[in-house]
């Protein structure tokens, strides 16, 4: 079976890839283009470890071919530190230890942000909601919580 | 495997009838790619309706709502004309998965998986949605209750697929309510489901309503019986007691893990109650 190309764009620079239609996106990601930052908890769509945009939609890459992202815009989470710059998202995880074996982290940070360019203002409760398809096993989710509202009050302050 | 993206509907009926092998339409992915990761699915093809571009909008259609079958859960809930119209519909349909899940999960593919518990095929049950299908033969409309015949299976026939599913118009002073049980707040799978929609005269009496339950039963059910006991009443504590029973009664489940048939036939009742009392306060009548 022939490969399919597929022209996308991820975190604002254009990308070419060769990838099987069987392919999800995580695999292209982590196999094809060294993009390993997205992580593989389930492969179900239960974990949120793989957590990408897709036009700014928050999405599991691991239910997402490969092929389907001809066209459109994917974020990852090798997109969101700017350079040596980290987010305040992540800067706020250090700080509140919001992490611990750092499998989650990546995907949790997407899907933070993602809640963040939604709505700059969550409450506990729709941060919890947000959050809920994101599996955390070492943290219990509160220094989760308290690392996003008060990145969310930082990024508040200085816009 | 081939990926197949056809880019108009004429394209994707032609593309279906003349696959040889197992060809599965691909819409949120998150039922079908699920499948074929567990080695439940191993399709020759998978034909992607995500680049057809009347499948991907939401319009109004003979007073109601026209939503195409690509289009995804996140995008039907940020729809506000379509959520003042439908409430229970789209609440349905947003209690399916997480954020991740709702940015690619479709009201069609929970329809088409044939899921008996899943979410939003009740809502659209008592709303009296109508799926139309493309196919080989041309188009046809049948009502969303006739598409799924048990579970995992529906009425599609081969080379047909579900290019959008309609919500008819809202009569004045209606309301719909999805309501499900589940042991978590999110991210489980109905234990029941039960949807209720109803219309009001001025003077708050019931005119019609339309109730089905899911998880119940092989597939989602309409039950007559249970909407004959709030019409003609104002929706009240006596209404609602025959309600629940004419539910408990009508329900069917099997025992699983999940929960076991007398706990599900009493909550098919609760849950009847609770949806109807906030589809009654959303068709504006007295709490
Ligand atoms: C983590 C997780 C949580 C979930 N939680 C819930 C939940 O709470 N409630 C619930 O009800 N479901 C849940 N689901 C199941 C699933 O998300 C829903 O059933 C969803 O609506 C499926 O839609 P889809 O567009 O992703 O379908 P797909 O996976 O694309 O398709 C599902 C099936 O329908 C067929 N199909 C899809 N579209 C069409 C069409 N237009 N015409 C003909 N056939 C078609 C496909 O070939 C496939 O067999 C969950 C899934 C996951 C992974
Ligand atoms: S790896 Fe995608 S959700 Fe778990
Ligand atoms: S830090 Fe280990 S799973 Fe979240």
């Amino acid at each position: 079976m022939s490969k399919i190309h597929v022209t996308t764009t991820i975190n604002g620079d254009p990308v070419e890839y060769l990838c099987d239609a069987e392919d999800t996106l995580l695999d292209v990601l982590r196999d094809h283009l060294g993009l390993t930052g997205s992580k593989e908890g389930c492969g179900t769509g239960d974990c949120g470890a793989c957590s990408v945009t897709v036009d700014g939609r928050l999405v599991c890459a691991c239910l997402m071919l490969g092929a389907e992202a001809a066209g459109h815009e994917i974020g990852t989470i090798e997109g969101m530190a700017k350079g040596d710059q980290l987010h305040p998202l992540q800067q706020k995880f250090i700080e509140h230890a919001a992490l611990q074996c750092g499998i989650c982290t990546p995907g949790i940070l997407v899907a933070a942000k993602s809640l963040l360019d939604h709505n700059p203002d969550p409450s506990e409760e729709e941060t919890r909601y947000w959050l809920a398809g994101n599996l955390c096993r070492c943290t219990g989710y509160d220094k989760i919580i308290r690392a996003v509202l008060d990145a969310a009050k930082d990024m508040r302050e200085a816009s | 495997m081939q990926y197949l993206s056809p880019t108009t509907v004429d394209d994707a009926v032609r593309l279906l009838s003349s696959q040889t092998g197992d060809c599965k339409v691909l819409a949120g992915g998150t039922d079908l790619l699920v499948r074929m990761r567990s080695g439940f699915a191993e399709p020759d093809s998978i034909l992607d309706i995500k680049r057809i571009d009347e499948l991907r909008r939401i319009a109004h259609d003979d007073g109601g709502w026209r939503v195409g079958a690509a289009v995804s859960g996140a995008e039907m809930g940020e729809h506000a004309d379509l959520v003042a119209d439908w409430p229970g519909v789209v609440e349905a349909v947003n209690l399916i998965g997480s954020t991740q899940i709702q940015g690619r999960a479709t009201m069609a593919g929970n329809l088409c998986n044939a899921s008996p518990a899943a979410d939003s095929v009740p809502a659209m049950i008592a709303a009296g949605a109508v799926a139309r299908i493309a196919g080989p033969d041309g188009i046809r409309d049948i009502a969303v209750t006739d598409v799924p015949t048990g579970p995992g299976k529906t009425c599609l026939k081969p080379g047909e697929f579900i290019t959008s599913i309609w919500l008819p118009s809202r009569p004045d002073r209606s309301g719909d309510a999805y309501l499900r049980f589940i042991p978590r707040t999110e991210m489980d799978i109905a234990v029941v489901g039960c949807a209720v929609a109803l219309t009001l005269d001025a003077g708050g009496t019931c005119t019609a309503a339309r109730v089905s339950l899911g998880a119940v039963a092989p597939t989602a059910i309409l039950v007559d019986a249970a909407a004959d006991t709030l019409i003609g009443t104002t929706v009240d504590d006596t209404a609602l007691d025959a309600l629940a029973r004419a539910c408990s009664d009508a329900a069917k489940p099997i025992a699983d893990k999940r929960g076991t048939v007398e706990f599900r036939v009493h909550v098919a009742g609760v849950l009847a109650k609770r949806a109807a009392i906030i589809a009654k306060t959303r068709a504006g009548g007295a709490p």
